[in-house]
């Protein structure tokens, strides 16, 4: 089939719903196999995630490298819409007929979903008091603290003595149905009281975890770091709940599990570590599109080890952490993967359907 | 060979092929969700008789696995009950029955 949208164009046309780092990675790949592109986004920049984090593990190396570096590899292949939504897809003898938001009709011969995750609603868990105690703030938020460029303070600009890490907010937990470890979050909590160590060296820093996966890549290393050179302390034990006292610094109680004893401490600052959700908009693609989803509502590929940018749905493949969390790293890996997967797709479909 | 006078004190050890787990093999079939737990701490860090005596859930729970019963004993008679313990637990374990359980269990021993 000829493409419909660009009759001058030899190659087949993807469109890639989302354009996060795996949406833009897949793309440039396709793009240089030759492919057209269609790239969409439902905000008003493509980027994703990285547009609101500062520093990335585990070299602290700032995050518009890694975003710029994908951006330029877009070539002229690559049509980017952004602030649209796809309302619906409807297969066609051969392809797909992609509607958007705005009416428009698009065509393509293959569909690559790269919808990403959420983060975690922290104000689910009330018993950490995110949106009720001003000095409770999540890792996104610390973030946006670190991007601004402003000094780190409490709500009301006191340069905080003591700030607590709490691991696992929303992951690791069947209160709030998210059983899965979110992968991430130990290292950006490490990451980060290492960040606020540099600006305030002064501070005490605690993170209290239950187990510190730092499964990848130096990321060992930072956590000795972290210990040797950061004196950062590490405490074993999830935080159960918090209180604010009348000076708004927040109190924690917790179990040493280590000296099996109660524990309390106040902290001036607290950070939630907030872990990934699969986003709704994931779901409702699922469920038009007939994509198995998994009982923690990541999308399945066709098979786990082998398979993982297929569907079982022939033309229809999945890229990034709409499977799962996953690293910036691994997010890049598994969508250039996907892309060769779709190029190796539509070059089997030229050979049936010249 | 030169005996160097190292011994381990017996109420040191933990002796876990010796150890008692019949108690364990009733609590995995009257109450499984004590398989899941994560040590995570949270039950004792919430727990209501916990903030009054030396007394803690998520300890009974290691002991339990390990076989200890000698001390859990004395521990079943603290628990008031009162479920707080089940509301912050991140794996579901359901503590109150797991009380009750271990309490039927180490009657049956008697
Ligand atoms: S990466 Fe660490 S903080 Fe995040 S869910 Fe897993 S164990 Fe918890
Ligand atoms: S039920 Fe028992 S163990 Fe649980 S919180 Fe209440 S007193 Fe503590
Ligand atoms: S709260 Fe649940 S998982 Fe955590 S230590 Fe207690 S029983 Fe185990």
């Amino acid at each position: 089939m000829r493409d419909p949208n660009n009759l001058d164009s030899s190659g087949k046309t993807v469109i890639i719903i989302g354009g996060g780092v795996a949406g833009m990675t897949a793309a440039s790949r396709l793009a240089d196999l030759g492919e057209q592109v269609i790239l969409i986004e439902q905000e008003e920049e493509i980027g994703g995630h990285l547009l609101n984090w500062d520093r990335l593990f585990p070299n602290r190396r700032p995050g518009y490298e890694v975003l710029d570096s994908l951006r330029d590899a877009l070539t002229n292949s690559v049509e980017i819409r952004c602030s649209e939504t796809v309302s619906t897809v409807i297969p066609q003898s051969s392809g797909f007929q992609v509607i958007l938001q705005s009416e428009e009709s698009l065509f393509c011969d293959a569909l690559l979903l790269a919808t990403g995750f959420d983060l975690f609603d922290a104000t689910k868990k009330e018993e950490y008091g995110y949106g009720i105690y001003e000095n409770v703030i999540t890792s996104a938020d610390l973030e946006m603290m670190f991007r601004s460029g402003r000094p780190i303070t409490t709500s009301r600009g006191k340069v905080p003595e003591r700030v607590g890490f709490v691991h696992c907010v929303g992951s690791r937990d069947e209160k709030v149905g998210n059983l899965y470890c979110s992968k991430v979050c130990c290292v950006t909590g490490v990451k980060q009281a290492i960040e606020i160590k540099e600006q305030l060296p002064q501070a005490e820093l605690f993170g209290f975890y239950m187990d510190l996966r730092m499964y990848d890549r130096h990321f060992e290393e930072m956590y000795y770091e972290a210990q040797q050179k950061w004196d950062i302390n590490f405490l074993r034990g999830r935080v159960s709940e918090c209180a604010e006292n009348q000076d708004q610094s927040i109190v924690l109680k917790i179990e040493d599990t280590l000296t099996s004893r109660p524990l309390k401490i106040t902290v001036d600052l607290l950070v939630l570590l907030v872990g990934f959700v699969p986003k709704p908009e994931t779901l409702r693609l699922a469920s038009l599109l007939e994509i198995p989803v998994g009982d923690d509502r990541f999308l399945e590929p066709l098979d786990e080890h082998t398979r993982f940018n297929h569907t079982g749905r022939p033309g229809i493949f999945l890229a990034g952490t709409n499977k799962g969390p996953l690293t910036i790293s691994n997010t890049i890996a598994d969508a250039s993967a996907a892309a060769i997967q779709l190029h190796h797709y539509l070059q089997t479909i030229n050979e049936t359907h010249p | 060979m030169i005996d160097f006078g190292y011994t381990i004190r017996k109420e040191r050890l933990i002796d876990y092929d010796k150890n008692d787990k019949r108690v364990l093999e009733h609590l995995k079939a009257h109450e499984p969700s004590v398989l899941t737990c994560i040590a995570c701490g949270s039950c004792t860090a919430t727990c209501s008789a916990g903030q009054f005596v030396d007394f803690n859930i998520r300890l009974v729970q290691t002991l339990l696995r390990r076989g200890e019963i000698e001390p859990l004993k004395a521990e079943m008679q603290k628990c008031m009950l009162c479920g707080k313990c089940i509301l912050v637990c991140p794996r579901g374990v359901n503590m109150r029955n797991m009380i009750l359980a271990i309490q039927t269990a180490t009657d049956k021993l008697k």
